[in-house]
């Protein structure tokens, strides 16, 4: 155990560090009032920044626009991204899930078709997983695919998909042998979002939002070179996809989470409660403490998850535990936070009493979805009884 | 940067496991609790020749010289046995103190011994006022001689010195010297014995340098954190083996999601606290910056955590949980004395946000204004 730099490391860091200064923008947050979609070519327009500065996909192989360097050189960009109170980047399911998707079980044609451009935020990626009847059991979806000559042509409906609206390419999986056991018969397709027979529907989130979407597929051809890994056996990389959903994914959310943090102590300087500043309040201190051990605790679970997988090569079934960790602690943060701003805690975006332009409501609402997407809580709890603890399986 | 033990340290902590699997099983460990001070010479002397009572001092005193992560290492498998006994407060308290704050004839004297396994020791620090704060101590010196009482000492009655930890200073007293009046307290740790230690006129010898006396706290703190997740390692093992083989209802409860929910909130923690131990292991062993903070974010997890890992264990073995049988009771009482030694949570949650909201400018310049 050495959690020291080695002398490679110090160089990245210091180079990254120095880019950072004098690259990172500043006004992010001025732009939390605008449009979802003005925000999101803001972060795309920052992405392409840092892949221009050789900073995205930092393990990814250099051959298709990455690094090259390794996932401990990725956490220290997260680390200095957000000692940098650096914005996050556009293309978040492309980079954290896709991508490694692509270089797990891809084609090298695939690879070099898609992952530049993942990186420099050129493409947009969505995932095509969830249905109307398969969430938590994933494995019992129905959207089809049928080979016909050299494309598969899907039809069927997908739910939740965050990043619907602006993407350009969809990570799918789909049906291909029915008459098979349902974790048999499936396959993951790369879908171009402009073929003919792709409808997307804006689906209204509780924050008011349309993150999410609805996809409807009509006779959608998809060319058989779009096929990841081998027909039959996308279940294996769909559960790769999920794998680093869960394990990986919550390592980018560290900057977030320490931005609030450091936020909410500077708040809770000013913000009054009985008379003197929230920060003087003993149990508002206990609160305060209990959040930020908890952000330190994620970022150390973090660590280790990152060098065990730059060990084994693969994350396993107990980054299980990093998804329950990032998403519970989210929502106990926004209640402390609600609790810190007392009656301003509930003004939105708009009112000009609102402190920080709503976004601490608004944070509020957000996280509840936390614990249900990327796999509810329930369900990575079944994963780590079954998988990590080998307990019977319970459905 | 590695987050996972090298491995020298695996094969230490192996072995460790190995060892105390062999020398002291739960039998042993049940055996020395009802004894009066759940020491055993034999346990000791081979414990000595392994080189675990001088494992993190220097080899000119005849230690092995490894660092606070390797102690953490060693610690995590004497919680997960469940070792009774004065090996932590002889090594993590009283022997990391004489190597912050002794002289180098000191070192010689009262170090050297504990290396070799000649000798046991402590540390007196709390009160009546039961405050963790030792500049709240009273007990006083006056010329060269203690006089108060000091209460909840480990494993005093099996000590060869003690250390004191006075309004002026820090001292070692010879157990046996004039004036001392040891008298076992009755706690729910029955594997680590607390005594009362009263000093009248008793001649003490003043350890060089008090002010590194926060550095030693803080190493017997994390090595304490660390004993904990061993413990609660052991209480999840067990656990989840019963929860595969108790049967109702016609299948294993494990089965159930009610239960295995417990269980993976079981793992979630103790995997949790790991994390925070051998980080704050690191921290402190490498003088980092964040070293203070992440040894109280470690016992403000652990703490918590070490608690509701026993009470879930225990929840999920029912009926034989709650037995005198049953070995849970045994680590749910060394949960609890463990999570109150050094603070609990609540302390260092107000002593971490003494560190990073109060003294939060260099936190916050790095948060932009409204």
């Amino acid at each position: 155990m050495d959690l020291n730099l080695t002398t490679d490391e110090l160089k990245f860091r210091d180079e990254l560090r120095a880019w950072l200064k004098a690259n990172a923008p500043k006004d992010w947050d001025e732009f939390r009032e605008e449009s979802m979609e003005k925000r999101f070519e803001y972060l795309r327009r920052w992405q392409r920044k840092l892949f221009e500065g050789g900073w995205a996909g930092i393990s990814w192989p250099k051959a298709y626009g990455g690094r090259g360097a390794s996932l401990m050189e990725q956490v220290i960009f997260w680390q200095e991204m957000a000692r940098a109170d650096a914005p996050p980047m556009a293309n978040v399911l492309g980079l954290g899930l896709i991508g490694p998707t692509i270089i797990a079980f891809g084609t090298e044609a695939q690879k070099k078709r898609f992952l530049p451009k993942i990186l420099s935020a050129e493409e947009i990626w969505c995932q095509g997983f969830s249905e109307p009847d398969a969430g938590s059991d994933l494995a019992n979806l129905r959207c089809e695919g049928r080979l016909d000559g050299d494309h598969y042509v899907v039809n069927g409906q997908k739910v939740w998909n965050s990043y619907g609206w602006a993407a350009d390419w969809c990570e799918l999986v789909v049906r291909t042998d029915p008459s098979v056991a349902k974790h048999k018969g499936i396959t993951m397709l790369l879908v171009d979002m402009k073929s003919k027979g792709v409808e997307v529907r804006p689906l209204r989130q509780m924050t008011g939002e349309t993150e999410f979407n609805e996809i409807f597929f009509h006779d959608v051809r998809v060319p058989v070179e779009n096929v990841v890994g081998k027909v039959n056996e996308g279940w294996s990389a769909a559960i790769g996809t999920l794998m680093h959903e869960r394990g990986t994914f919550g390592a980018g959310l560290q900057i977030i989470y320490q931005r609030n943090m450091n936020r909410l102590i500077e708040l809770s300087h000013r913000m009054q409660r009985n008379g003197r500043p929230a920060a003087e309040d003993p149990v508002v201190r206990q609160k305060l403490a209990q959040c930020y051990a908890e952000i330190e605790i994620m970022r150390m679970n973090q660590m280790r998850a990152f060098s065990r997988i730059n060990a084994t090569g693969v994350p396993g079934p107990e980054g299980s535990i990093q998804k329950i960790f990032w998403s519970e602690l989210n929502q106990r943060f926004q209640q402390v936070a609600q609790e810190v701003l007392g009656p301003y805690g509930q003004l939105e975006s708009g009112d000009d009493h609102a402190i920080d332009k709503g976004a601490w409501s608004y944070g509020y609402l957000r996280t509840r979805g936390n614990t249900i997407e990327a796999g509810t809580s329930e369900v990575q709890r079944n994963i780590i009884g079954h998988f990590v603890l080998g307990l019977p399986k319970s459905y | 940067m590695q987050f996972g033990l090298s491995e020298s340290q695996q094969i230490l902590k192996d072995n460790a496991r190995k060892f105390f699997a062999n020398e002291c099983p739960i039998t042993e460990v049940r055996r020395l609790m009802e004894t009066d001070t759940a020491y055993d010479a034999t346990l000791w002397r081979k414990m000595a020749e392994q080189g675990f009572t001088g494992i993190i001092f220097p080899e000119e005193y005849g230690g092995l010289g490894l660092g606070v992560v390797e102690l953490a290492l060693l610690m995590e498998e004497a919680g997960f046995a469940l070792l009774p006994g004065p090996f932590f407060s002889t090594v993590a308290m009283a022997g990391s103190l004489i190597e912050s704050c002794g002289t180098d004839e000191q070192k010689k004297k009262y170090l050297a011994p504990i290396c070799n396994g000649e000798a046991r020791s402590t540390v007196a620090l709390l009160e009546a006022s039961a405050s963790w704060d030792p500049a709240e101590a009273q007990i006083t010196e006056t010329s060269g001689k203690l006089t108060g009482t000091k209460l909840f000492v480990p494993d005093a009655a099996g000590a060869d010195s003690i250390l004191v930890v006075a309004r002026d200073g820090i001292f070692v007293a010879e157990a046996r010297a004039p004036g001392i009046t040891i008298q076992p307290m009755s706690s729910m740790d029955l594997t680590r014995k607390l005594y009362s230690v009263q000093f009248s006129n008793t001649p003490a010898e003043k350890l060089g340098n008090a002010s590194a006396l926060p550095q030693a706290r803080q190493i017997a703190t994390v090595a304490l954190v660390a004993e904990m997740v061993g413990g609660m390692q052991r209480t999840l093992d067990i656990t989840v083996q019963y929860a595969k083989t108790r049967k109702q209802f016609g299948n294993p409860i494990g089965m159930f999601q009610a239960v295995q929910h417990q269980c993976a909130d079981m793992y979630l923690e103790t995997e949790s606290s790991r994390s925070a131990a051998y980080y704050a292991a690191w921290a402190l062993q490498e003088k980092s910056s964040d070293a203070a903070s992440a040894v109280s974010i470690a016992k403000i997890y652990s703490s918590d955590a070490c608690r509701t890992v026993g009470n879930r264990g225990i929840q999920i073995h029912g009926g034989m949980g709650f037995t005198w049988e049953n070995d849970l009771h045994l680590y749910y009482r060394r949960a609890k004395a463990s999570e109150t030694m050094f603070g609990d949570a609540s302390y260092h949650r107000e002593r971490l946000a003494r560190l990073v909201i109060d003294a939060g400018t260099a936190v916050s310049q790095s948060a932009k204004s409204a």
